[in-house]
């Protein structure tokens, strides 16, 4: 694993976030939401900060990140793509929008694009039932997607506007 | 106290509240079978993580079987612990655990100490009826611990062990579902996690997914290569347990027997670790004493407490955890190291082998103890002082590949001039003893007269911290005991926070110190045994004439012929060493 070199301000932002929960161990989970939150991902270097804020072990850390698929050690695109797989979105054909994803960006599940701009996931139920299938990119939802949608979805954030869609 | 009335199998019993119904049931002498669920009585040692769910039981009115293990009994509760229901269940779930199990037992280095292999012949399983698919992880070898996960059954004990004894948080259950495993953080391989190898994880792993590294073969081979002359060297705790491999009872001293068994196997000289002991008492009893005195005469830098530094696993665990403390501890070596040292140099010269040819094996209660042997500022040009650390369990093997009926020996002596030893040497086989043999000389030494009585009660037995205060003729004396580096963390957070009176500390690994050390005979989980082993080794110390380090004639002898003095600067480089930063 290559190691990573984590800023002083990084280190300092995830130890405000352990102390905001009292750097009690008993709160790692909320820790590690917060911290995926900010950086994005968890690597083995954030782990260990994490471990020595909450004084418990690195591998008690690690065992709680690699439990939940929610927590991820691979740094997400710029734009994360997620699917959603909940019963609704599955039986109205998200599982082709997920391939068609795949295809388009040449990456699988967990992956992402080689210029870190986009990352694939799945996930389930956003409580848009109504709308299945849903796609979320960032924080904008896509309802009633199809595959054949997915390559416009992907051109509305390949040119330059990322500003645009970040706020949305 | 409330107490509760239940009947198991139709037998009423009452219990405290609280009581699980497998104590519960235990108390009137029925055996419900466990598998993940261990207890090390009085020793606050509990794994019971519900998870193998073999020691289920029926209780009247409910629905579901129970786990007896983290069930509390309740009143009026009817227990039935072998309905067909019970019975079928206990089978179904050993199955399960069988279909994704390497069916290698006849080549397991656990076989026939295997508690699962066990369980499956008390079910009387024949037949597994459940395909699926099998776990493959990649096996992971350390310099003292093999961890063969894929004869895991995360039973969880030895996350146990390693995190709430320990405290030394290397092993958790990471990833989820099928592939769920125990690991060190990131899944990287032991060897560079902060692993102390004190072996309390393989000692209590009830499968063969954790193991000793075994160099029985290259014992062998060293042992029939004529151009080498192969002495060995036997730890305390060794003769203590040995006889357990051989059936006989727990606690039954078996020194004279062993000594036979390793010259059959055709040691060349048949020495005595407990030679190195009292050398250990010479040279950690002077810095204790140089220490004391320094700080009585109103040195303000002098370093107190000192800390003993017989268990390398220790050793390593201070290095990872608390490097800032590396100063504290006593610089001598081991008495395995020190052995290694002075038989590859003094013993050499004397029968006129070289080192090359010099093969130094030691039988050792301890995994930590591989480990200690590999660190290279113990070796010369490569050449590492002491060769091979075989564990009590090896030593059996080997003795078993021998055809050596062990029961049936003589009584034999150790060789000279590394083999005799004093009682006081006896005793750094169990939790108390190394800073009772210390207080023993640098009491003569520091008074100047004959100690008014030898046993030390007060330092004695089984509480995971002890103290005591010993008065040196007017100068009181304290003196901490640690046993299990859990009890060991406490004892350094209160120095780091400058809350400690003590001048002296004892540091042992593993519960109990070496005779409960994770390379004796398993003790499956029965605290018993090494209780009965810790009264072996103090009746081995009452039996012998010489009691103090001090009096150990060959070691004067070694003085007088090599070292010149305790702390001198021979002694300094061949029986003390440094410490490193490891965090």
């Amino acid at each position: 694993m290559p190691k990573i070199k984590l800023s002083e301000k990084t280190i300092g932002l995830i130890k405000d976030v352990c102390a905001d929960f009292g750097n009690q161990g008993s709160e790692l989970i909320n820790v590690l939401h917060q911290v995926q939150g900010k950086l994005g991902y968890l690597p083995a270097e954030v782990q260990e900060v994490i471990a020595k804020e909450l004084n418990i072990s690195v591998a008690k850390v690690y065992g709680v990140v690699t439990f939940y698929s929610f927590f991820t050690m691979i740094p997400m695109g710029e734009f994360p793509i997620s699917i959603c797989m909940g019963t609704a979105c599955y039986v109205r054909g998200s599982e082709q929008v997920l391939a068609e994803f795949k295809r388009q960006l040449s990456i699988e599940v967990g992956q992402s694009t080689a210029d870190n701009k986009f990352s694939l996931n799945c996930l389930r139920c956003v409580g848009a039932c109504g709308l299945a299938p849903v796609v979320m990119v960032g924080e904008k939802v896509y309802g009633r997607v199809s595959p054949q949608m997915v390559k416009n979805i992907i051109a509305e954030y390949k040119e330059g506007c990322a500003t645009e869609s970040k706020s949305a | 106290m409330e107490m509760i009335n239940l009947t198991i199998d139709q037998k009423p019993v009452v219990v405290r509240k609280g009581t699980t119904v497998l104590k519960a049931a235990s108390s009137i002498g029925i055996d419900i079978p466990t598998l993940c669920y261990m207890k090390l009585d009085d020793m606050n040692i509990e794994n019971k993580p519900g998870g193998c769910r073999v020691c289920v039981v029926e209780v009247k009115g409910r629905r579901n079987l129970a786990p007896a293990c983290c069930t509390e009994a309740t009143e009026g509760m009817e227990i039935s612990t072998h309905t067909i229901r019970v019975v079928n269940a206990r089978r179904t779930v050993v199955e399960l655990i069988l279909s994704d199990h390497p069916a290698d037992c006849l080549i397991c280095a656990k076989s026939g100490n295997c508690e699962l292999q066990d369980m499956a012949h008390h079910l009387g399983i024949r037949q597994i009826h459940y395909q699926g698919e099998q776990s493959m992880y990649r096996e992971d070898t350390s310099p003292a611990i093999i961890r063969e996960i894929n004869k895991c059954i995360m039973c969880r004990r030895c996350e146990t062990m390693c995190n709430d004894v320990q405290t030394v948080g290397v092993l958790s259950a990471v990833n989820r579902g099928f592939q769920a495993v125990v690991a060190p953080a990131f899944e990287m391989n032991l060897d560079h996690s902060v692993c102390t190898y004190c072996g309390q994880c393989v000692a209590v792993c009830p499968t063969g997914a954790l193991t000793e590294v075994d160099e029985t073969g290259a014992v062998i081979r060293a042992l029939s290569d004529p151009t080498k002359t192969v002495i060995v060297q036997t730890a305390p705790a060794v003769r203590a347990a040995l006889g357990e491999e051989f059936g006989m009872p727990a606690g039954t001293l078996v020194t004279g027997k062993m000594v036979a068994a390793l010259r059959r196997l055709g040691f060349d000289h048949v020495f005595d670790t407990d030679f190195a002991a009292d050398l250990t008492i010479m040279e950690e009893g002077t810095e204790l004493l140089t220490r004391l005195s320094a700080y009585m005469a109103g040195d303000q830098n002098v370093k107190l407490p000192i800390l003993t530094s017989c268990c390398p696993a220790w050793v390593k665990f201070f290095e990872h955890q608390f490097p800032e403390m590396k100063d504290i501890p006593s610089t001598a070596r081991s008495p395995q190291q020190m052995f290694g040292s002075i038989a590859k140099t003094y013993f050499a010269d004397k029968i006129g082998v070289k080192r090359e040819n010099l093969v130094v094996v030691s039988i050792m209660p301890c995994l930590a103890k591989k480990y200690e042997s590999s660190r290279p500022e113990f070796s010369v040009n490569g050449n590492p002082d002491v060769d091979f650390a075989l564990t009590t369990r090896e030593l059996a093997h080997l003795i078993n590949l021998g055809n050596i009926d062990f029961k049936s020996l003589p009584n034999e002596e150790f060789d000279q001039p590394l083999g005799e030893s004093t009682g006081a040497a006896v005793i750094f086989g169990t939790t108390g003893g190394v800073i009772e043999a210390a207080v023993r000389t640098a009491y003569e030494i520091f008074t100047g007269k004959p100690l008014p009585r030898i046993d030390f009660e007060e330092l004695r037995g089984m509480d995971g911290l002890r103290k005591a205060t010993i008065d040196f003729n007017g100068t009181p004396i304290n003196i901490g005991i640690a046993h299990g580096l859990g009890n060991a963390r406490k004892l350094l957070e209160d120095i780091q926070a400058g809350n400690s009176e003590f001048h002296a500390i004892e540091i042992m690994s593993c519960p109990g110190g070496c005779i409960g050390g994770g390379g004796q005979p398993y003790h499956h989980g029965d605290a018993e045994i090494l209780k009965k082993r810790q009264r072996a080794i103090y009746s081995e110390d009452k039996n012998k004439t010489l009691r103090k380090s001090h009096e150990n004639p060959y070691i004067t002898k070694l003085y007088d012929e090599f070292l010149g003095a305790p702390m001198s600067e021979k002694a300094h480089h061949l029986l003390h060493t440094k410490y490193f930063d490891r965090s």
